[in-house]
Parts: C-alpha cells; structure tokens; sequence
C-alpha cells in the first residue's frame, strides 16, 4: 500500500489553485495542457533575478559563475531524473515541439534519403506529425502510420508489418495527449530497433506522471517540456544517444555553440553546447531545477497511487451521465479523460463549465488525425494531476450535469 | 426603414439586463441559439464556412435592395446564440450603416468572452467578414 499523499498540504504549494474563477472555486483539469507551478519553482525564477541574473559559460565575475552552476545543476539534476548516463546528452530546448524540429532537423536531415520511411503513429500530437512531414517533403520520403483501434490502443501487429530496412526513425509518443493511452514503448522500440531504425519518443505527456530511464528503455531520443512537469514554459529536454548527438550537425548557428570562429572555417562546440546557440532560457532552466526537486520530495507510488484513483472515481462517476462516452478506453492510460455528449458540441460545455470556473479542454487536442479516425470534431478533456480531488470530481460532474441540462 | 442599429443593441442590453445571474444569460443566449432562423443548405457551403478552432461557422451575405441580409450558422450553440444577435443587429441594414457600427452591446451583456477567444470560435472573423461584406457592397 502506497503512502497517502496529504493533499491539502500539497496544495498548499500551488498558489494558483487558491482562487475564484467566475465567483467560484477554481478547479484546474487542464494538467495535460500545462500543470501549475509550486511555489518553489515561482521563488526560484524570482531569486534568480532578483539576485543572481547574468550571462552564462563566459562571464568570469561572480554572478556570472553562480548563473551558470545553477543553469548546469539542472542538467546534473535531470541527467539523474532520466538515468542518462552523463550531463552532455541532455540538451536544452524551448519545449518539445523545438527538441522534435532539432532532431528533425539534424538527424533527419543528416540521415533519411529519397524512398526511405518514417513511422509515426494516428495518436500523435501535430508536433510529432509536421516536423516529420517536412523533412520527408523535403527529402522524398514516406510517412507511414501506425493505426489506433476503437480504445485507443496502437496495433502493434500492423507496426510490425510497417516495419522493414527503409524506416529510419520511428516517432511515437509515449503517452497520448488526446485520450490518455500509455503506448507499449519498450516493444516499440525493441521492434525499431531489430529493423535498424531509430526512435523519438515524445514524453511531453508521460514525464508528470510515468519513470522514465533513458537506458533501460534504450532510448534514441526523448523529448518533454518542463512547463509540462510542473516548471516553466518556454524550457524543453532532448534526451539523445551520445553517438548519435555527436554524428549530428549542429541545428542553429551563433554563439555558445561554437568552439572558434573565422571566416576561413568555423568549428563547432561539444555537446551539450553544439545544439544550445545563443544565450539560453536561463532562469527558467533553474527553476526547471526546482520543479524536479520539489517533484523528487514527493513519493513517486503515492503521487501514481493518487493520480489512478482520480482516474478511477471520475471514470466511474462519468459513465452514468446519460449520452456521455468517453473516447479512449486503454487500459493503461493515465489520470487523462476525453469525453463526448451525444448532440453536443464540446466548445458548448466548455464554455458553460468555465462559467462554473472548471477549467477542461476542449476541441481537437492537436491531434487531428485521431479526431478524424473516431469521426469527432472534438472531445472534451478532463486532465488530473496529483494535487487535484475527489470533491472536485464531485462538484465538476455536478457542473457538468447542470450544464447539459442547460444545453440540451 | 429599419430599426438604428444603436436602437437594437439597446433592446439587448435591456433584454439581458433582466438576468441578475450568468446561468440565466447563458440559457438566453442558448434558446436565441436554438431559434436562430435556419439557414438554407445550398448556402452551407465550403466557400461561405469560416474556420474556428473548435468549430465552424457559415456567413452568407446578399444584397436585397439598398439592404443587407446575412444568414448564418454554427456547430455550436453558445456561437449561434451570439450570431443570433449579431444578425439582428447588423441584418437589414445598409453597407453604411454596418460600416459605420460599433458593437458595443456585446461587452455591455458581459460576452465579449466569446470574441476574445479568437481561435477557437470564428466569432470574431465573422464579425471582420460581416463588414468585408458591407464594403463589398457598398
């Protein structure tokens, strides 16, 4: 039996949580658009200014030097949040749509060819469909889908079949953003892996809720964003297979990323550095420091724990609203639940629940693609993280009830 | 003549000025939703939808006489409620007249919301092609 969390101290970290939204309590269910931040993370961006704020790596004076310890503790800190195994293989992004666009860029530009194929799946977000497409427009190559069935789940017998020499990289998320599937990586990979084929994982939905161990997953590649993972936005993580990153050309050019410059030739910085031109989100990279460390206080199978009994009540408690039927029904899934009421439009109970200040998501979730495979316009989407309640399941599926009454 | 422009987004804000909570509004603007005239099928086209985020809407425009006339629709209900009003306001007027408009009610029933979600609902793009369609004629 896990340790129970004790909620109300933990939200008592979130300062945003502590407020009235349209003459009513907040409840925040839009953690898979972007989770609230702690305190700690809000104090850390505001000591970094208020106290240590200058330039990185080159400047010799003192604020300088506690700038940059700080900016490379977090890669120290998220080196052993993934298992990594060393400091240079994890590489600054803005989020994971930049880390998906750099390996697009980089590895995919470096290593797929006219007729050559890359697999992505009908669960992805459009930031793991776009950047492949562009590369392959580019180069002349396909882009082959692995499909989804009724539940949500990825048909792994159809991936085999996809799978042969011309696949250079498979892209797949790990967990779905719409509809909440945790997706079989492990077999994925190890399947990529057998054809000679290399793997993206987009972790933006995962890393808040699952472990993730870059080695014991061989992982090729693994994107997320911090905003994601209770820190701020604007800050992402590529995780890479150091003979990989190195085999790659740099991706944007300026400064950091340089070791000497002249006109008669440039050579190029080490990695990390290769791939961080220019000066870096510095102090949101800190307080990204401060999310995981605030994340790590918190026993990982109590947070789980909490997490899969929202999923449960709300799940439960769901079903008996008449016409309600939620899209995604895998059986490893996360604290995620996309909905549809028959005859009515998701933007419609949006708005109403916001008006119950209940904030959900509503529409396509940027995956069009699986919206079009269900023939749904949209879905709304409860997303629950561990700070949040039953009593705010209760009182959202009480809102909800009055807002189809409302409605239909 | 018709009614002034300014004349109709009074009756609105008179006829949401008598709903003390949102919940009443909102029920409102959703049975103006409900009534909205329908709109003839042969002008649901593609050439006439405006692309929202999470829905669509459909704008038709002619020339009747001097006047303007709009019809319109929405997959959603909160939306056509709001384009139930905008057509009675801006509907049946002059290309001057529309030109000349100020849509004031709007914030002043407390649903600007609705246009300031610019993504998400092709409200605000409805409006902006109402008056494209008022210069066109004009």
């Amino acid at each position: 039996m896990a340790e129970k969390l004790n909620i109300d101290q933990i939200r008592a970290d979130f300062p945003v949580l502590h407020q009235q939204v349209n003459k009513a309590p907040l409840i925040y269910f839009d953690n898979a658009a972007t989770t609230q931040k702690p305190k700690a993370v809000i104090d850390a961006l505001q000591h970094y200014y208020e106290l240590d704020n200058a330039n990185i790596h080159r400047g010799l004076h003192t604020l300088a030097e506690r700038a940059t310890t700080a900016y490379e503790l977090t890669r120290k800190k998220l080196a052993t949040f993934l298992n990594a195994p060393s400091t240079d293989q994890i590489i600054f992004t803005s989020g994971t749509t930049a880390g998906i666009n750099l390996v697009a860029q980089t590895f995919g530009r470096a290593n797929i060819e006219k007729g050559d194929q890359i697999i992505v799946s009908n669960l992805e977000h459009h930031s793991n469909i776009v950047p492949w497409q562009m590369i392959a427009q580019e180069k002349g190559a396909e882009i082959k889908v692995i499909p989804v069935s009724d539940e949500g789940v990825l048909d792994i017998e159809a991936f085999k079949a996809l799978l042969n020499s011309k696949v250079k990289l498979v892209a797949v998320n790990h967990v779905s953003n719409a509809i909440g599937t945790i997706n079989p990586i492990v077999e994925i990979i190890a399947l990529a892996h057998a054809v000679g084929a290399k793997v993206l994982i987009d972790g933006a939905q995962s890393v808040a809720h699952l472990a993730v161990d870059v080695q014991a997953l061989d992982l090729d590649f693994f994107v997320f964003s911090a905003h994601k993972l209770f820190g701020p936005t604007g800050v992402g993580v590529l995780y890479g297979k150091r003979d990989l990153l190195e085999a790659m050309p740099p991706y944007q050019g300026g400064g950091e990323m340089i070791k000497e410059v002249s006109f008669a030739g440039t050579t190029y910085n080490e990695l990390p550095y290769k791939f961080e031109a220019g000066t870096p989100n510095i102090a949101d990279v800190i307080a990204l420091g401060a999310a995981l460390d605030y994340l790590q206080a918190i026993p990982a199978d109590a947070l789980a724990a909490q997490e899969e009994a929202l999923l449960a009540y709300a799940t439960e408690k769901l079903q008996v609203i008449p016409g309600l039927k939620i899209v995604g029904t895998a059986p490893e899934k996360i604290a995620v639940i996309s909905f549809m009421v028959n005859g009515v439009h998701p933007q419609d109970i949006g708005v109403l629940l916001d008006k119950f200040g209940i904030a959900i998501r509503t529409g396509h979730h940027c995956a069009q693609p699986l919206m079009e495979r269900y023939g749904l316009v949209g879905t709304c989407r409860a997303s629950f993280s561990f700070y949040n309640t039953f009593e705010e399941i209760d009182r959202f599926v009480l809102c909800l009830e009055k807002t189809l009454q409302m409605l239909q | 003549m018709g009614q002034p422009i300014n004349e109709i987004q009074e009756e609105l804000i008179e006829e949401f000025g008598l709903f003390e909570d949102w919940a009443d509004k909102y029920e409102y603007l959703i049975d103006l939703g409900k009534k909205l005239a329908p709109m003839t099928d042969a002008f649901k086209t593609e050439e006439n939808v405006i692309k929202g985020c999470q829905s669509r809407v459909w704008l038709h425009a002619e020339k009747q006489g001097d006047l303007v006339v709009f019809q319109a629709d929405s997959e959603a209900i909160i939306v056509k409620g709001m384009i139930s009003m905008l057509i009675r306001v801006l509907s049946n007027h002059t290309p001057a007249e529309i030109l000349a408009s100020d849509l004031y009610f709007i914030d002043q029933i407390g649903m600007s919301q609705h246009l300031a979600q610019t993504r998400s609902n092709g409200l605000v793009s409805m409006v902006k092609q109402m008056q494209h369609y008022a210069l066109a004629f004009s």
